[in-house]
């Protein structure tokens, strides 16, 4: 009966609170209709606070009563809870952001409950190296290609709704504390035309782009350098950055509440069969169909446990080809499709923090210089983030995650005070490298299945821009294994077609 | 209700050592041999009753929430069909009457507005061509769906959207469709702005006049309060109902932080 009683004492409560809350809230919220809703508000104020006792109570005790009865997972003795189940339907290899957006839009899109067991494998739960906490945590839709354009914009309309998404019954509402600034990007004369070009293209996606001529770009942008400038585009809707970490824990907490199971562990290997499939020129294709995960390793112990599964989705971001090569994907005969590694790569990328008291505060967009440069404020307190990417021949060491400060002096500093020339006096306060998922034939995400293996599919190698693709790529993946088709957007193009025809499907970039 | 069905089951034990109970009598039974199937008793199948039964309370609980915001979605539906036939200006007055908000035509001093009860008269109709230069939201739930049905409104220059519960950063974002016209906004009271939608603000470069008093969710209000007077040089922003001490301590802290980083 105590926690009966405590329900009790909760209302109890509530309504000695009342008279005081009353007047408060009375003040804040209430000066037009004081006496008209009076009595309305009264009740209703008791309501909720009701509801939220009840509904705290309720779960408490549903907790508990699903514990005690039979079947439940609570046992006696102690087993190791990372240990993954035997068998599932989907394993999804990485945790990042786009393994639990696949690993939630399954459960959403299921028919029945419980339909489909969807088992997520992270291999490091702390995050240290995934592209997704070390991102720059950018949405926008200034692309070239439709696909990345509606992409983006139907992403947005999911980080708008976000609680509607990925609320939690009895648990805090998600704040992405996304930042409403557009991307401002600058053209030289070379490159205006194309800047153009995309703008056309953006605005017919429903993007709601401005271009800006210089002088409307010192008018409305002071502090910005317009020498060089020929034109530039800016994002005056669903464009900004947020917060990378909330958005992955808001995918893993919905995605667990609906029953998706973690695990800690590495998928170092598969056990697969191999069919011989002939083809129209009297060849044939070696397809492989994967039958299990074979060794998910256990951090700190030798524990090995094979998953047994009908579908292996690839998020492993920047190491997703590490995964395809022990498929022999790569390492086929000449000429033969199986020649073709995965074209994704981890590229390193830094992001310097920079302190700069006078610099542009509120005002400050994320602007994207053709230089390669790029900057964004960062909170409140006068700093700023920045950074470039290096030339195809200076590509950093990816054997770890240094970061190199020489690159900033010479590479990012000047480029960015030229730019905004208040950064000429700046402070180096930190600094932090990330891994690209970078795709080397295109900088595009790869999404779909393997034309040599026929039950992965692939959601990788979105190079820059993975993080603000996430939701609607999740959605398109899990479109792609339960109804085999992508229903809401058309995303053909980004499949692996043009990856084995090496027809790249490139982004026309100003930078 | 639930107290009923509490006292009928289990009149003298509590649910906690009920539940104790069963599940030291599932070890020892786990343990064991494998039980017969005999019917369950009586705090079984309670239990298994609870189970059930809060998975519909819990379920009912989202329902209502789901129904509370479908209701607000379509008080906020597009009107279309007004804009069709009778042009923007009136399906903006209509739908602005419908949310008990209220309106004034351009070159006119009166307001139009509903009553307390939602009512309001038909008179805005003769007005088909007359273009809408105040409109006053306050304390009304529209949203950023609701917010088509004002777009278009070219010569838009006061919108009060004080105490709006369902205005939030995505609304602001999307407020740039007024910035020729915008001069006097006030989200003063909206419980979900924060910062990062202050920051859309921006966009509206012809703002005279800004209220953004006794918003909960912004943090440092008078760092916040500095920096959007730095963004809107032109404009007159009021900020009241933010703890004074509050917004010097801040201030100081801005001062300390920058001392603390040269
Ligand atoms: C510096 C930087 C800035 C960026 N800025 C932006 C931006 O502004 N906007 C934007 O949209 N995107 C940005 N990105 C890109 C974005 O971060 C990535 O595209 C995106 O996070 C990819 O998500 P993911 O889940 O595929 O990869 P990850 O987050 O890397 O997740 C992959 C996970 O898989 C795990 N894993 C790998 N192999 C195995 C295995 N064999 N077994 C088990 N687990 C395994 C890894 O531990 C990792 O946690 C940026 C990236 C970087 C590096």
């Amino acid at each position: 009966m105590t926690a009966w009683r405590r329900l009790h004492g909760g209302v109890r409560t509530t309504r000695g609170l009342l008279s005081s809350r009353w007047a408060t809230d009375q003040h804040t919220w209430l000066c037009g209709h004081l006496t008209l809703c009076q009595s309305l508000s009264t009740s209703s104020l008791l309501r909720n606070d009701f509801y939220k006792d009840l509904e705290a109570q309720l779960a408490a005790m549903r907790k508990k009563a699903a514990d005690a009865l039979p079947g439940s997972s609570w046992t006696p003795l102690e087993i190791n809870p990372n240990l993954p189940p035997e068998r599932a339907d989907v394993v999804i290899v990485g945790g990042g952001v786009m393994g639990w957006s696949v690993a939630y839009w399954l459960k959403q899109r299921e028919r029945v409950r419980e339909g489909v067991k969807v088992v997520v494998v992270e291999k490091d739960l702390t995050y240290s190296q995934a592209s997704t906490v070390l991102s720059a945590g950018g949405i926008r839709q200034q692309f070239s290609l439709p696909e990345n354009i509606h992409l983006s914009l139907s992403s947005a309309e999911f980080m708008r709704n976000i609680n509607e998404h990925l609320g939690v019954l009895n648990e805090d509402p998600v704040d992405l504390q996304f930042n409403h600034s557009g991307y401002l990007f600058l053209a030289s004369e070379d490159v205006a035309h194309i800047m153009e070009e995309n703008y056309n293209t953006q605005r017919y996606a429903g993007a709601k782009v401005s271009l800006l001529s210089p002088a409307q770009l010192k008018e409305k942008y002071p502090c910005v350098n317009t020498d060089g400038v020929a034109l530039a585009s800016y994002g005056l809707e669903n464009e900004g950055w947020f917060d990378p970490w909330t958005l992955l824990n808001a995918f893993r907490r919905k995605a667990m509440s609906m029953g998706v199971i973690q695990c800690c562990g590495e998928v170092t290997d598969f056990k697969y069969t191999v069919n011989k499939v002939p083809t129209a020129d009297g060849d044939h294709l070696d397809c492989r169909r994967i039958k299990s995960v074979k060794q998910v390793q256990m951090p700190n112990s030798r524990e090995y446990q094979p998953v047994e599964c009908a579908v292996v989705v690839n998020a492993a971001g920047a190491f997703s080809a590490k995964l395809t090569e022990k498929l022999g994907i790569g390492s086929g005969p000449k000429g033969s499709i199986a020649e073709f590694p995965l074209p994704v790569e981890p590229r390193k990328r830094y992001v310097y923090v920079v302190h700069c008291p006078d610099g542009p505060g509120l005002d400050c967009p994320f602007l994207i210089d053709y230089s390669g440069v790029y900057l964004r404020r960062e909170g409140l307190g006068g700093n700023y983030i920045t950074g470039a990417s290096p030339e195809e021949a200076e590509e950093p060491d990816t054997s770890n995650l240094e970061v190199d400060h020489q690159f900033f002096e010479d590479k990012v500093w000047p480029r960015l005070a030229h730019r905004v020339p208040v950064f000429e006096k700046l402070k180096l306060t930190s600094a932090w490298a990330g891994f690209y998922d970078y795709n080397s034939l295109d900088q595009n995400g790869i999404i779909g299945v393997h034309p040599l293996i026929s039950n992965m599919y692939f959601a990788t190698g979105f190079s820059g821009h993975g993080l603000q693709q996430s939701p609607a790529v999740g959605r398109a993946v899990a479109e792609l294994i339960l109804d085999g088709d992508f229903k809401t957007l058309n995303l053909h193009g980004l499949g692996f077609r043009r990856i084995l025809a090496q027809e790249p499907m490139l982004e026309r970039n100003i930078v | 209700m639930f107290s009923a069905q509490f006292s009928l089951s289990i009149p003298s034990q509590s649910l906690h050592t009920c539940c104790q109970r069963s599940a030291l009598l599932l070890v020892a039974r786990g343990l064991g041999s494998s039980s017969s199937v005999s019917p369950l008793p009586l705090h079984r199948r309670f239990l298994l009753f609870l189970n059930q039964r809060f998975y519909d309370v819990e379920m009912l609980l989202s329902w209502r929430a789901h129904m509370k915001s479908r209701a607000i979605e379509k008080k906020n539906a597009y009107y279309g069909y007004t804009r069709k036939h009778y042009g923007p200006y009136i399906a903006s007055a209509y739908y602005i009457l419908n949310m008990k908000g209220g309106f004034r035509f351009a070159g006119q001093t009166d307001w139009f507005r509903a009553n307390q009860r939602g009512k309001f008269s038909w008179d805005f109709l003769n007005h088909r061509d007359a273009v809408l230069e105040e409109v006053d939201m306050s304390y009304t739930v529209i949203n950023y769906t609701g917010l088509d049905n004002l777009a278009g409104q070219k010569s838009l220059r006061t919108l009060s959207l004080r105490g709006c519960s369902q205005v939030d950063d995505w609304f602001l974002a999307r407020l740039h469709m007024f910035q020729d016209s915008l001069e006097e906004l006030d989200i003063s009271h909206c419980p979900r702005i924060t910062t990062g939608g202050l920051a859309a603000l921006r966009n509206l470069k012809g703002l005279r006049r800004l209220d953004v008093s006794s918003l909960p969710r912004i943090s440092s209000p008078g760092l916040v309060i500095i920096l959007l007077e730095e963004m809107l040089p032109q404009c007159q922003i009021t900020a009241t109902g933010y703890d004074h001490s509050l917004r010097q301590d801040s201030e100081e802290e801005k001062v300390d932080f920058m001392q603390g980083q040269q």
